[in-house]
This record gives structure tokens, sequence and C-alpha cells, in this order.
């Protein structure tokens, strides 16, 4: 069903996940797989039932290496959907595979390995401890694996360099500003390099400024450790900058998932057009706002103007990967335009690039 | 059935009480022999399993043994050092003068042994308090069902007298210092509970769900993350158990057979030796402000520890700086004998002067003295009691109530509550004809059922079917074991008592909420106020006015104005900003400001002052039994040294009725008038 299946492996799996709270949301499952014939239906009759469908069968993959955002209004069931996979909530059917075992069937001791080792989670209101200094804070889950104390701050300090928290180690909580209590709280998850990084509205309490910061750290930090991560945010500029694969969320169920060129391109609804209606940028830029260096071989590609609008290049560019050779009045080459490019200027909402890149 | 209907009813009774006469009085014949029951039960219990009591009882000597042994063989000297090294780790060196100074007193005016006795006593039954109420906080904490249980056991084990109490412990333990350690333990875990519930409570879910994100085990996750999270309140709960204890440890020693600080002020009072009373009291109250600083300060410090720079060394330096200058004390203690026996002739105290300078007062003074508490006897006391169709006589007023006067009181009484009625609403308008009514004819001789009547429809109405329902049975539970006139008298006292320190309190508490100097000059008497044993308030007032009712009285209010100060400073100060600048830019004048907007705001909180002012007042009620009253206090006080268990108890439930009715009450007043102002306190 996507464009992109990356030919990696899948780490992260749920299928036909179903949590519903309500006075008595045990009579609609005893257990099972989720999977039932008429999904829109039941959701529809829970609701009427006074019940509350947080999640109606949510399936996504999550690949090695890729971030895959899930956006939604508020309420939509974004935190619930992380929290089942987290085994925080348990969901009332479905399956969730990590690594191929199904996560579900996991005993709670088994659990207390997967999350000392293998997952971990940044919260929303950072989830701090207040009794604990910076570092005694990120060293708090190998404290609790029962490593030496040596060990443990000599990894807590490589941690803290990540998040660019140097000389702040003997803090308290309370004595740090937003921003830098989220960087504990990610410093905190990275601690034990887990492969599976949950992270459900880490930079919704910052503002836009420091907003912007963490999210290019965060762009840093993937590009050197190559987790597969779960984000859910309410921007979508900061889905736009950040996405492999993206998915919305409305009332519980999943609405739409793929890259965010395809969202943009082919919004299933209106109601994920809304989301992806706040970037005109597409009608503003030209191609020749997106020019980069080619590099290779640009022979047999397509050429168009570098005044030609985004938006009528948006369609060519999701279908040719390769990019399209971008050329100036008098017919020089400027340079390529490609569909990254395209997107980091949507999201950006601001042009990038030297203007003029002679070959 | 509305209030004028009640009233009706009540003036009814009253006209009928004299050709009914179990209408003012119940009948003895009628009088259920709990009392009696009691007694059996106990004897039953002592002698059937007084060995396992008397067990426990050998089992804990010892520890109390061990830690007086200790605190006796350690000099002075090092003692002090070690509580000033605590006093700095908590605060700093302001307390550690404190606390020097007051060990110091200790030493000098010869009290240093009492001290050490109580303080051993306090040492073992506080962790004790602490660990029980932990672990009964946690059960609460984890099952709602064993909340609901513990609350109401908390309410009572608060709330009866602590005389009461006493007997039962004495007669299954035995004499001795375990009676005060189990009964100050009874006394202080409760806090506990409710600080660990709390706290436990207060910790945030993405504190917790992130430890359990970090892979904690459950263990982990309750001791390393839910525990240290709401550490704050739960040293908030040691504090407040700490002064429970000593509290406690103070007043039991009225059962004597241990020579501490209770004792010695007790016995000193009993001789009239008012001097030495008072400076033994001191004792206590220092005792009782190092102590609460200390837990407190503990409490707030914010630890600034940085763990991965130092060395062990650095980390452990106060337990180092403690144990090594003990060391050091000691040994010097060993050559410089003063350092660890005070030698008697260099003791100090300035009792005899004192005692001396109180004679010269009271002999000059004495017409004052008397005047006052005449004054204050007959015109406000005996109206209160016996009403003013009793209180006024020639003797008295000067007069006799004649009918024109009956009949004057009656119409200015009702033109008042109709024009109070037009003013400010019917409410005030029931609430004068009440008032009126009760002025006329006294607490103690309104018709039980009357009483029972008002009080049950005044609870329906502020709180519901289930409060009315309960205070119908806690009254009746007082008529049935026919204690009904001595609560009444209880309730007398504490009545007068309560009315004026809020009337009192709240005028201070509104000049304070407008003055930062007042406030800065009010806010160390009421501390010291509140961490003084109940004990050493009542010292000054017998003084100067010997026993009695009206230094009973005096005593409650100088105790019970507390909260009605710091509720009604802290509403004023804590009101929504909005609407006091909604008001100024309206144009008010800061009278009207004041009265029509701020007061009325700050009502809800005030009326928690009240709520808090009349359990201070019935706390002190109890220890005032001492002084000379009459009421259900006495009862339990006589119950204590008659050795009549079934007695104390009765009366001591009883007085424990009356304060959880009270409590319950304008709390579900308050409750709903805050909800109406769309406040919360
Ligand atoms: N413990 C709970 N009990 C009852 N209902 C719940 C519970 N937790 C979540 N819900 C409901 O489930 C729905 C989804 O909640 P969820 O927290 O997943 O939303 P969200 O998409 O994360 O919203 P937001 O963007 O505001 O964080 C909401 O309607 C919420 O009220
Ligand atoms: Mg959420």
């Amino acid at each position: 069903m996507e464009k992109s299946t990356m030919n990696k492996d899948v780490r992260l799996s749920c299928r036909n996940i179903w949590k519903v709270y309500g006075p008595e949301s045990d009579q609609f499952f005893e257990g099972g797989n989720g999977v039932v014939d008429d999904p829109e239906t039941l959701a529809e009759n829970m609701a009427k039932s006074d019940h509350i469908v947080a999640n109606a069968n949510v399936s996504f993959d999550v690949h090695v290496g890729e971030i895959f955002v899930i956006m939604g209004l508020s309420g939509s069931g974004k935190s619930t959907i992380v929290r089942c996979l987290s085994r925080l909530v348990e969901p009332d059917a479905g399956e969730i595979f990590l690594d191929g075992e199904d996560l579900l069937k996991k005993t709670s001791s088994e659990l207390i390995e997967i999350r000392r080792h293998k997952m971990g989670m940044v919260f929303q209101s950072f989830g701090l401890l207040p009794h604990l200094n910076v570092i005694d804070n990120i060293a708090f889950p190998l404290k609790l694996q029962g490593i030496p104390e040596k060990e443990r701050y000599a990894q807590a300090e490589r941690v803290i360099e990540l998040v660019g928290l140097q000389g702040r180690e003997s803090n308290f909580p309370k004595e740090l500003s937003g921003g830098q209590q989220q960087r504990v709280g990610i410093a905190r998850s990275l601690a034990v390099e887990p492969d599976v990084w949950l992270l459900d509205e880490p930079f919704s309490a910052l503002d836009p400024l420091i907003r912007k910061k963490m999210q290019d750290e965060f762009l840093r930090i993937q590009s050197l450790l190559h987790k597969s991560i779960v984000f859910i945010t309410h921007d979508f500029q900061e889905a736009l900058r950040i996405a492999d694969r993206m998915a919305i969320m409305r009332d519980g169920k999943i609405v739409q998932i793929g890259r965010p060129v395809d969202l943009i391109l082919n919004p299933v609804d209106d109601y994920v057009r809304e989301f992806t209606h706040d970037v005109p940028w597409e009608s503003i830029l030209r191609a020749s706002d997106i020019v980069e260096k080619p590099d290779g071989p640009i022979e047999g590609m397509g050429r168009v103007s570098g005044d030609t609008s985004l938006a009528s290049l948006l369609s060519y560019l999701s279908d040719h990967e390769e990019g399209v050779i971008v050329e100036a009045k008098d017919g020089s080459v400027l340079g390529i335009a490609r569909g990254q490019g395209l997107l980091s200027a949507l999201a950006l909402g601001c042009a990038i690039g030297p203007a003029h890149v002679k070959v | 059935m509305n209030w004028f209907g009640i009233i009706l009813v009540t003036l009814l009774l009253i006209a009928l009480q004299d050709k009914w006469s179990w209408i003012s009085e119940y009948p003895d014949a009628f009088i259920l022999p709990i009392t009696g029951w009691l007694n059996v039960m106990m004897d039953w219990l002592v002698s059937n399993l007084g060995w396992f009591f008397m067990g426990v009882s050998w089992f804990l000597e010892w520890p109390i043994q061990s830690v007086q042994w200790a605190l006796h063989a350690l000099p002075w000297a090092a003692t002090t050092f070690i509580f000033c090294v605590l006093a700095f780790v908590a605060s700093g060196w302001r307390l550690v003068f404190f606390t020097l100074a007051s060990c110091l007193y200790m030493v000098v005016i010869g009290y240093w042994p009492e001290s050490m006795n109580t303080l051993s006593l306090v040492a073992i039954s506080v962790p004790l308090a602490i660990l029980i109420g932990f672990g009964v906080g946690v059960w609460g904490f984890y099952s709602s069902r064993a909340e609901r249980m513990i609350m109401p056991i908390l309410d009572m084990l608060q709330t009866i007298p602590v005389f009461a109490y006493l007997l039962p412990i004495l007669m299954l333990f035995g004499f001795g210092t375990v009676v005060g350690l189990i009964a100050s333990i009874l006394y202080s875990f409760p806090p506990m509970v409710r600080n660990t519930i709390v706290g436990l409570r207060q910790v945030l879910p993405e504190v917790i769900e992130s430890g359990v994100m970090s892979g904690a085990t459950p263990r982990q996750l309750f001791w390393q993350v839910r525990v240290p999270s709401a550490h704050k309140q739960l040293l908030l709960g040691v504090n407040q158990s700490t002064m429970a204890s000593l509290s406690m440890v103070i007043i039991a020693s009225i059962i004597g057979g241990t020579s501490d600080i209770g004792w010695e002020v007790l016995s000193t009072i009993r001789k009239a030796q008012f001097g030495e009373s008072l400076l033994v009291g001191l004792v206590i109250a220092l005792m009782a402000m190092v102590i609460d600083r200390i837990t407190a300060g503990m409490a707030t410090r914010s630890d600034d520890y940085d763990r991965e720079n130092k060395t062990w060394v650095q980390r452990h330096r106060y337990w180092i700086i403690a144990a090594i200058g003990t060391a050091i004390v000691f040994a010097l203690a060993q050559m410089v004998t003063v350092l660890s026996a005070w030698p008697r002739e260099m003791e100090f105290s300035p009792a005899r002067e004192m005692n001396e300078a109180l004679t010269y007062f009271i002999i000059n003074f004495r017409a004052e003295i008397e005047s006052i508490k005449t004054f204050a006897f007959f015109f406000i006391m005996l109206p209160t009691k016996i009403g003013l169709q009793g209180a006024i006589s020639p003797f008295t007023w000067g007069f006799e109530l004649k009918t024109w006067h009956v009949i004057v009181y009656t119409i200015s009484m009702v033109t008042l509550a109709l024009l109070s009625g037009r003013r400010w609403g019917i409410k005030i308008n029931i609430l004068v004809l009440l008032l009126a009514l009760f002025l006329y004819i006294g607490v103690t001789k309104m018709p039980w059922p009357a009483m029972v009547l008002i009080c049950v429809f005044a609870a329906w109405r502020m709180g519901g079917r289930n409060l009315a329902l309960g205070t119908f049975l806690g009254l009746i539970f007082l008529v049935v074991t026919g204690m009904w006139f001595e609560a009444m008298l209880s309730v007398y006292l504490c009545g007068i008592a309560a009315i004026i320190s809020f009337v009192l309190g709240t005028a201070i508490g509104i000049w304070a909420s407008t003055s930062e100097k007042v406030s800065s000059i009010i806010r160390p008497i009421n501390d010291t106020l509140q961490t003084m044993p109940l004990f050493v308030i009542i010292i000054p007032f017998v003084m100067v006015f010997k026993i009695g009712e009206f230094t009973a009285l005096l005593a409650i209010i100088a105790y019970s104005i507390v909260p009605s100060i710091r509720y009604a400073e802290h509403g004023l100060r804590n009101l929504p900003e909005g609407v006091i600048e909604a008001a100024t830019m309206m144009g008010g004048t800061n009278r009207q400001l004041l009265w029509q907007v701020k007061i009325p705001l700050a009502l809800p909180v005030m009326m928690l002052g009240l709520n808090q002012t009349i359990m201070y007042a019935i706390a002190m009620l109890v220890i005032a039994a001492l002084v000379g009253t009459n009421g259900l206090e006495q009862l339990v006080y006589i119950g204590l040294s008659d050795g009549d268990f079934g007695l104390g108890i009765v009366a001591g439930a009883g007085m424990a009725i009356i304060a959880i009715i009270v409590d319950r009450m304008t709390q579900a007043w308050s409750k709903k008038r805050q909800a109406q102002l769309g406040l919360e306190v």
C-alpha cells in the first residue's frame, strides 16, 4: 500500500490494535488478534454504548532506522497507541511484534528486560524524578539494572554530551528550563541504547525557537544512532522535517499512512487535507528554490525551467526518485530538484541551497 | 419543615418542660449502662489476655531503657554537639545557635536529666510511629477499601481525648514508661498515615510511567520512584508525628512514675511553684521548637549534593564531623567535669524571683484581676451557660429579671432579627433569632430534644441526609449514656472560646493581611503558640487567675485563636487577582473592597479556620480539665484518676463525637460555599 517499502526489516509492528475505555470495555473482546469483519460498525457501536474508543483497529509497521510519525487531533488516540506499544496500557485486542516476537505474550519479567534494553520512551511532560539530579536521572535506568556506579556515570556522561547538557550534571530538574528538562528526558531514554524509541509529543511544551533547535538535535542524534522511532506530534511542519513515513489518526483509527509527500499529494479525505493544508509553500516556491548539486550523472533526466511552481512539480517528483534537472532561462543547468529537497523546503518555508549551480 | 418551624417547636418544648420533666432531663431509668459493660469487657480482657500485653510491655521496656542509658551516659556537651550538627545540616547557623542556647538553658536551670528522659521516650516512639504510619499509609494507598476503613479510625484516634486512652493502656500494659510510649505511638502515627497516602498519591503519573519504562521492577518502582518522589510530604508527616509524639509524651507523664519533664511541670503546678513550672515549661517549649525546626528543616532542605565530583569523605562529611566531634567532646568531658555533669552550685534559676514578682503583682492588682474575672463570669460565661433567665439576679447584675424585661428583650431581638434579615437575607434573620433564644435560655438549660432537633436540622441543611443521620446518632449516644448535661457544659465552654477566638482572630488576620509589619510580628507568635505543648500554655493563666473555668477559657482562647488568624490572613492574601482588580477598577474604596469583595470571597477559607479553631479548642479543653472545668473532659479525667475505664472511654467518645460532628458540619458548609463561588482552597 505504500510506495516506499524500504528494503529493510520491520522492527516494530502492530496489527489490529483495539483499546476501549468505558463501563464494560472488556465485553467486546476476550484478547484475540483484533481482526473483525467490520471495524467501522463495531467502533460505532462501542461509541454508542458510552465507551471511548481510544484505538480502533490500528495497524502499522516501523522499519529499522525509520522515523515513523503519528499525527492527529487531541484525543484521537496517539498517546494510547504508543502506550500500547510500550505496554504501559494493555490493548484489548490485537498483536504487537517486536523483532518478530509477540510483545503481548511477554511476562512481566520479560517485559522489564525489554524495557531495560530494547525500548526507550520520552514523555510529553518529561516525567523526571524530582529527587535526582540530571546525571542521576539519566543514569537511573542503568541503576535499576544494577550496573556499578562508575560504569553508569560513564555511560550517562556519553548521552549527556549527545544532548548537549554538559555542565548541568548536578542540577535538579526544577532548576532547568523546559527545553533542558526535555533533553534530560531524551538522554535518559537513550542511556540504555534502545533499538526502539517512542516519543510522545516530546517538543510540544517548548517554544518555537527551542523546538526548532531540538528538532535539529534530534535529527543529528538519529543520524548517529539510527534508531527505529515512533514520534508523535501535533505539528505538521515538525512532521515534514523529520518523518520518513507518517500516519494520521482520527477517533482512534488510522486514516492514512504514507510518506509526507504522499499525504500532501493524495490526501484520502478532507481531514487529512486539513493537516497538510497549512503548508501553502508548494504554490509559492519555485523549482529554482530547491536546486541542489547533482551527485551523479544527470543524463536522461527530465528538465524543467527554474520558475516552475513546486505545486506542479510535486507529482512528477514523487514518481521520479532521482529528481529533475532545473534550468535557467538561458537553458543552462541550475542543478537538480529532488523530492527530499522539496520537502525540506516545504518544512522550512524558505529557500534553501545556492541559487546557481553551474555544471 | 423550615427554620421557623424548628424555632416554634423549640419554644413549645421549652414551654412544656415544666409539665413533662423528661424534656428537660433525660430520665435516669433509661440510661444505658454502657460504662458498666465496657468495664466488664476490660476486666475480662485484663484477666484473660493480660499476659500478652504485659509481654509486649516487657519487650518495649528494653529499647527505652537502653536509649535512656545512652543519653545519660553521654555527657551533655556531646549530646548538645550532635544536636548542633543536626541543626546545621537541617537549616544552618541560626538554628545551630538556637539549639545551643536551648540545650544550655536545660543544663543551666538543672533539668538536663529529666529532658533526656523525655527525649528517650520520643526517640523510641517516633520511629515506631513512623514505621507503623508508613505501613498503614501504604496499605491505604493501595487499597481504597482499606482507606475507607482506616480514615474513621484515625479521626477517632486524633479526636478522642488523650486522657481517655491513657487508662486502658495503663490497665493493659501496667505502670511504667511503656504507657507513655504506647499512648504517644497511638496518637502520633495518624498524621504519618495521612501524609503517606497524600504523598504517594501526589506523584505524577508521568513519573511513574517513566519509571516503568526505565525497566523498574514493582519493588524498584515503589522504593526508588514513588517513595523518593513523595519524600517532601513524607518528611512533613515525620515532622507532624514527632510533634504529636512529644506533646503526648508530656501529657502521658500525668500518670506519673517517670521523672521526666512533663511530670516536673505537673508537680510544680500542683505545688503552686509557678516560677519553677514556667521555667520547666519553657524547657518543653524549647525542646519542641528545636525538634520541630530540625525535622521541618530536613523536610524542606534542598539537597544540593553533587555526587560524582566528590570523594567519600566529602560525601559523608557531616557523619564524620559528628562522629569525630562527639568523640573529642566526650574525651574533653572526661577531663573537664563541667561538660559532663553540671555542678549543682552552678545552676541558675530565677524561679524564686519570679514567684516573688508574681506575688507582688497579684497582691497589688488583686482588685483589677478580680473585677476582670467577675465581669467575664457574670456577663459572658454565666449567661451563655444558664441563660439570661438564670444569670440575671440582684447579686450578679444588680437587678431582678421582671416580665417587662423579658418583653423588651423579646421585642428588641425580633426587631433586630427582622432588620438584619432585611439587610443580609433570611439566613441571618434565623441566626439572630436562634442566638437570642440561646442567650435567654442558656446552652445547658436548653431542653435536649430541642437541641438535638436544631443540630440535626442544621446538619441536614449543610451536609445532606448522611450528615443529619450521623449527627442524630451521635447526639443520641450522648443522651442515652446520660452525659448530656456534661456534654453541654463542654459545648458551652468550647463555644464561647471558639466564638471569641474566631472573632478576635479573624480581626487580627484581616489586619495582618493589610500590613506586612503586623504580619511579620504575628507570625512568630503563632508559630510559637502552635509548637508549644498544651500544658505550658496553661501555666501563665493559672499563675494570675488561679484555678477555674475562666482560666480554662483564657487558655483555650490563647491556643485556638491561632488558626483563625492564620486562615483569615491566608484567605485574604490569596484571592483571585482578577476579581480584586476588577473591583478596584469599578472605583471601590478600600473599605468597600474589604467588606464587599474580599471578605465574602475569603469566607470559605475563614470557615476552615473556624473549623480548625474549634478542633484546637476541643484539644485544649481536654487539658483544661486539669484546672477545674465540669464538662465531659472532667469526666474523662475523673475516669482516669478513679481507674474507671468505662467512664473515661464513654466520655472520651462523647467528646470525639462532638468534635467530629462540628468538623463535618463546618467542612460541609465551607465546601458548599466554595463550590458556589467556584474557588479552591
Ligand atoms: N485512562 C483512561 N480512561 C478513560 N479514557 C481514557 C483514558 N486514557 C485515554 N482516554 C481517552 O482515550 C482517548 C484518546 O486519548 P489519547 O491520550 O490517546 O489522545 P491523544 O491523541 O494522545 O491526545 P493529545 O493530543 O491531547 O495528547 C481520549 O478520548 C481520552 O479521553
Ligand atoms: Mg497525548
